[in-house]
């Protein structure tokens, strides 16, 4: 192991006693503030200490011990300012109990509460990441391409909504989970899909926040086993996160997922994808996530088979756009159908679309594009890649769509 | 924990309804107001009177300024609240929906400011 491995794992095991604690006490007090600040110091200093001195047998009995000598001191001094808060006596005393008694995992209760329908949903992903990973402020906003300020006040504001609009602390009950399970995968899908904005992996905090989302997602499919969907939002994102090494070229030029090397594809990873997938499949309740991951499903049959299933791609698709009318998902239907059916089908899906809506949105233009190109149209696709060039953010991918539409000149001209 | 389920609806439809319409209507809010009641949940109810009917006081230069209708003018405007004790928020969320107003207006669900003592 690396000197780096190890930083990152002695990390990765404070950020995981620290979320279990944050949630213990959060849980009982419902203020996630003061539990965060009853713990900061305590997180803090593991960090420091962790990754030189490796991980103590107990990381959690570590961090109380910590935190507990800090929260007295709190606790004294609130004493002696006269506004004596009740929530800091609550903390002082739960902490004191916590040394005797194992740590209930109440991480759940915690993601729940983050991803409440009273949250601000743009701040769902952000709060679980910050209350249970405990991400700083920073880090989030940078993935999220927020000011540190703006992202930190907004924390702030959202963890006193939890405190103050009294949002419970509980995994819902049977008749309202499914409505609520949503919000989590949704928000934790969030993180994951913001871990990956720099795919390039060139900012490590965000390629961090990838991976600490797939955890997020581990630990939701370990409490809420019977719970397909949570399974396979887990399955969606490994078989993302096996093709990350594979999604950049040698000189960090994109890759798209059809030219991808397979051979860098991470195997285990994708294993473990497919078999969540199946005990999924077995439940019988299928949903969005379940559906993406078996697209993604079926694009890995190329490392086996040498070409993905598009025909059982197209059927997804079918079913993914009933379900959402998402966007994203008529145009990857549209590419799907032009490997079935031919270029000029492919084409003709995305003409039914409702241009006007998609006419800033990159996807369609370069999809357009490519699908025009193999129709022979390079005229038209030409403008398209224009287009899509235009409206690109990403300097990686703005140079692989100029790239594509100069080897149209020189395929056709 | 104590919330007020804040009533907004449109009086318009109000006017011209029918006196059968009416009574089923004045049926679901007293069946409301029962339920409540019942789970212990209920603390206080008003309706309140058109927004045309209200006045509206403000201090200018130390000096009140008096002027005809509601602060704020509005198509669903305020019309009565719940102030309901309950454990936690998803339960005013609950109550909030099978208030008959969230079929035909808004509740906006707002927590009380803890008084001491």
């Amino acid at each position: 192991m690396t000197e780096g491995d190890g930083h990152a794992q002695a990390a990765a095991v404070a950020r995981r006693s620290y979320g279990k604690l944050v949630a213990f006490l959060a849980a009982r007090t419902r203020d996630v503030a003061a539990a965060e600040d009853a713990l900061a110091d305590a997180f803090a200093s593991a960090l420091t200490h962790w990754p030189a001195r490796g991980v103590p047998d107990n990381p959690e009995a570590w961090l109380i011990a910590a935190a507990k000598r800090k929260a007295i001191d709190a606790h004294r001094m609130a004493k002696r300012s006269e506004n004596a808060s009740a929530h800091l006596a609550l903390l002082a005393e739960e902490l004191a109990i916590a040394t005797i008694h194992e740590i209930p995992d109440e991480r759940l209760k915690l993601l729940f509460a983050c991803a409440h329908p009273a949250i601000d949903e743009a701040m769902r992903a952000p709060l679980m990441l910050q209350t249970v990973l405990g991400f700083d402020a920073a880090a989030i906003a940078s993935a999220f391409l927020v000011s540190p300020a703006a992202m930190s006040q907004r924390l702030v504001r959202a963890k006193s909504k939890i405190r103050e609009s009294g949002i419970p602390f509980r995994v819902p009950e049977r008749e309202d989970l499914a409505e609520r399970l949503p919000f989590v995968l949704d928000a934790i899908y969030a993180a994951y899909a913001e871990g990956w904005s720099d795919p390039a992996g060139t900012d490590a905090s965000a390629r961090e926040m990838a991976g600490e989302a797939i955890w997020l997602g581990r630990l939701a499919a370990m409490l809420l086993p019977q719970e397909a969907e949570a399974l396979g939002l887990l399955a969606l994102m490994l078989h993302s996160h096996a093709r990350r090494a594979a999604r950049r070229g040698a000189s960090g030029e994109f890759v798209p997922l059809s030219e991808q090397d397979t051979g860098r594809w991470d195997g285990a990873m994708m294993i473990e994808a497919e078999a969540l997938l199946r005990r999924a499949a077995a439940m019988n309740a299928i949903g969005r996530f379940q559906l993406e991951a078996a697209v993604q499903s079926a694009h890995a049959m190329r490392a086996l088979k040498g070409e993905a299933d598009w025909a059982a791609i197209v059927t997804l698709y079918d079913a993914l756009w009933t379900m959402t009318g998402s966007a994203v998902i008529a145009i990857n239907r549209a590419v799907a159908i032009a490997e079935t059916e031919g270029a000029q089908a492919g084409l003709a899906a995305l003409d039914a679309l409702d241009s006007k809506a998609l006419s800033q949105y990159q996807p369609y233009w370069s999809a357009r594009a490519y699908l025009l190109a193999r129709t022979g149209a390079v005229g038209e696709a030409r403008i398209a890649y224009d287009q899509a060039i235009g409206l690109e953010i990403d300097p990686v991918i703005r140079r692989f769509l100029q790239a594509r539409q100069s080897a149209l000149n020189r395929t056709f001209s | 924990m104590e919330y007020m389920l804040v009533l907004f609806s449109d009086p318009k439809p109000l006017m011209t309804m029918k006196p059968a319409d009416m009574e089923a209507m004045a049926g679901a809010y007293y069946a409301f107001t029962m339920a409540l009641q019942k789970e212990k949940a209920f603390v206080d109810s008003r309706r309140l009177k058109m927004a045309a009917d209200a006045t509206t006081v403000t201090l200018d230069g130390g000096k009140s300024k008096v002027v005809n209708g509601p602060y704020i003018e509005t198509k669903e405007e305020l019309a009565g609240y719940y102030l309901i004790d309950v454990p936690d928020l998803d339960a005013a969320l609950k109550w909030a929906a099978r208030c008959p107003t969230a079929g035909h207006g808004h509740v906006e669900v707002r927590p009380i400011w803890p008084m001491p003592g």
